[in-house]
């Protein structure tokens, strides 16, 4: 290939660096400039633990929760999917809170950019608790 | 003005009421109380199974024909929306009418799952969905339901149903999906709250009572005690939490 290479003329020589560095410039923006998804702000001053934790952490929270709250009866708050959604709600222009669907939902922001599915919404509404339903929950 | 504001302090009356209530308690004697108040479980307190949850449904205040209970339990708890044959929607609980031929009598009454104390469900899920908490309340917990149906084969009161179609705008205390199955669980939110089940708050001939088995002092425990009820396929042994009357 090197040999092929120099028998070429100089101006050849310098036709295939310059195409080289060509392809070399267009291709690097596909690589580098994947756009950081917009992580919509959350109501209140902090989250239940810091930013980092949370979001190395928060699968395994919600897990525990799950658990302790299907099997056990165990029904506080803070940890619950229910309370994250309260706070991370993201409205639309007519104030409605937007589902799961919509990619300003919070939690379709990360997860859409990390391609990671979750299945918590086939089942769970993704937007917050409604404030009076016939349940007294 | 402000002053006499500043000396009602809320955490000084609190305290009053505390302490009259702590001699009260005293002078019956460690222990012993008059009434045994019902409270909420604290949210962040298992459940136990010093309590052992059951239903009494007396038939002769049935009404045949009335199906308040089947309408106000799939309203609270979202079901009976779904698209789809009739024969694959799904039932969480259901008005049976009984007959008997020779004497023309007849009786109606609502059947669901009657969160066995040995539930033949729980026996055969492969998952471990099936289970039944520590207050005897028999649920599926979804999220590890693989939806195999062994427990629908398996339930002696054909209690459980599967979800067929994709399940949509359900409340969000009630989460439903596609693919597993669920049965009645004794509005097991509402429980926990200290409430009663959508069916039993909805009966206005009042067939229906809810309560503690295991308190000697709850209505239930009283009147199972005095008068005669019986299990649907006693001869199950699977002692089921809800007892029926005048069947």
């Amino acid at each position: 290939m090197i040999q092929q290479f120099n028998t070429l003329s100089l101006t050849s020589r310098l036709g295939v660096i310059v195409g080289l560095i060509l392809v070399l410039v267009l291709v690097t923006p596909i690589f580098a400039d994947v756009p950081k998804p917009a992580i919509p702000q959350a109501k209140g001053d902090k989250c239940i633990a810091d930013t980092d934790y949370m979001r190395r952490n928060h699968m395994d929270l919600l897990l525990h929760q799950r658990d302790l709250t299907m099997h056990e009866g165990i029904r506080v708050r803070e940890k619950s999917l229910k309370n994250c959604l309260t706070c991370h709600a993201v409205y639309n222009k007519q104030k409605q809170a937007v589902s799961y669907k919509d990619k300003r939902h919070f939690c379709n922001s990360c997860h859409s950019y990390a391609a990671v599915k979750i299945d918590c919404f086939e089942c769970h509404t993704s937007t917050p608790m409604a404030k009076d339903k016939n349940s007294g929950i | 003005m402000t002053q006499v504001k500043d000396l009602t302090d809320p955490s000084r009356r609190k305290f009053v009421g505390a302490s009259v209530g702590v001699t009260g308690a005293m002078l019956i004697g460690p222990g012993i109380f008059l009434h045994q108040v019902a409270q909420a479980k604290p949210d962040a307190e298992a459940v136990t199974d010093k309590v052992r949850w059951g239903m009494l449904v007396d038939t002769n205040k049935c009404a045949t024909g009335c199906d308040d209970c089947v309408n106000a339990c799939a309203k609270e708890n979202g079901w009976a929306n779904e698209k789809g044959p009739d024969e694959v929607k799904v039932q969480w609980m259901r008005k049976v009418d009984l007959k008997e031929k020779s004497t023309g009598r007849e009786a109606s009454l609502p059947v669901m799952c009657q969160h066995c104390e040995k539930p033949p469900c729980v026996d055969v899920c492969p998952t471990g969905a099936s289970f039944k908490r520590e207050d005897g309340i028999v649920l599926v917990d979804k999220h590890i339901c693989i939806g195999c149906r062994y427990c629908m084969m398996a339930c002696p009161y054909k209690a459980r149903s599967f979800v067929h179609s994709p399940v949509e705008n359900h409340d969000d205390y009630m989460p439903r999906g596609m693919g597993v199955v669920e049965s009645c669980t004794f509005c097991v939110h509402l429980v926990d709250k200290d409430k009663s089940p959508a069916c039993v708050t909805s009966c206005k001939e009042k067939a229906l009572l809810f309560g503690d088995l295991n308190n000697k002092n709850s209505e239930i425990a009283i009147r199972v005690a005095k008068e005669n009820s019986r299990q649907i396929r006693q001869d199950l042994k699977t002692n089921p939490g809800v007892r029926y009357q005048g069947i």
